[in-house]
């Protein structure tokens, strides 16, 4: 992993979490969406939260693609899930909301998944890996 | 009736990003290594060599049907079930998804950091 492919990382975390944000604020100023209507949710990126959301959700999906074409979906997925995290920090920082303590829980949860999963090799299946090659050697051949 | 069509919603977010993350993982891993490419032959190069792989494009219509759920469900207004129940159980779904058809090593290690994060994202919403 270099220092270029954690800042891809860092990207889809940031990126996600923005878009959705701004589409849950987008999406609560439309109300409920009716199942007769359903021509109103095609209309609904015509909200400015909406279509901002939608714009960070294409960074988002640039660098979330760029991220799978070298590591696996098992890894990418739980490694850029600190936003959830990031939400909740901003929150207490920025809103002075209070984080419950069921809430710290799950946020030192996120950060082990994290954690354990940035620990070990981001690719694991892409070569067949012959009986004399280690696992290890094989992915940091494709990290470098 | 609202937390059937929430439930419906959830179950469509699931079962369409995680087909939608299967098949863009697939189709990103035949295309190899966007940075290196960019680098060798342009960014041109990474745009039609991604989008002249079929899976590709199923990839995205599946991931449109997945958005489209959530915005559906989000417009339910049950934010705090829609979101932390459809996030937690995409990340084991995918993990069981990725380990039969990417045919990745989902050891010890990654079933862990999978369910360490599907239980805490449903706790943040507690």
């Amino acid at each position: 992993m270099t220092f270029r492919k954690y800042l891809v990382l860092a990207g889809i975390t940031i990126f996600s979490t923005a878009g959705d944000s701004l589409l849950a604020r987008g999406m609560k100023a439309l109300g409920s969406v009716s199942l007769h209507d359903l021509s109103s949710l095609l209309l609904a990126i015509l909200n400015p939260w909406v279509a901002a959301g939608i714009l960070f959700l294409l960074a988002f999906f640039a660098c979330y693609m760029s991220a799978l074409s070298w590591a696996d979906l098992t890894y990418v997925l739980p490694a850029t899930s600190l936003g959830y995290v990031l939400v909740a920090l901003i929150a207490r920082f920025t809103f002075h909301e209070a984080i419950s303590p069921t809430r710290w829980v799950g946020i030192s949860l996120i950060a082990a998944g994290v954690g354990f999963v940035a620990a070990g090799p981001s690719v694991t299946h892409q070569h067949e890996i012959s009986a004399n090659v280690s696992r290890e050697t094989v992915s940091s051949e494709v990290e470098s | 009736m609202k937390d059937i069509y929430a439930w419906a919603a959830i179950g469509l977010i699931i079962l369409a990003s995680t087909t939608g993350d299967v098949l863009l993982s697939y189709s990103m891993k035949r295309v190899g290594d966007v940075g290196e490419l960019w680098k060798q032959r342009g960014v041109l190069a990474v745009v039609g060599r991604v989008l002249a792989t079929p899976a590709f494009a199923l990839g995205l219509m599946a991931m449109g049907v997945a958005f489209y759920s959530l915005l559906f469900g989000l417009s339910w207004g049950n934010l705090s079930l829609v979101v932390p129940a459809s996030a937690s159980l995409t990340f084991v779904a995918n993990a069981v998804a990725a380990k039969i058809f990417l045919h990745e090593r989902v050891g010890r290690r990654r079933w862990i950091a999978a369910l360490l994060v599907a239980g805490g994202v449903v706790l943040m919403a507690v």
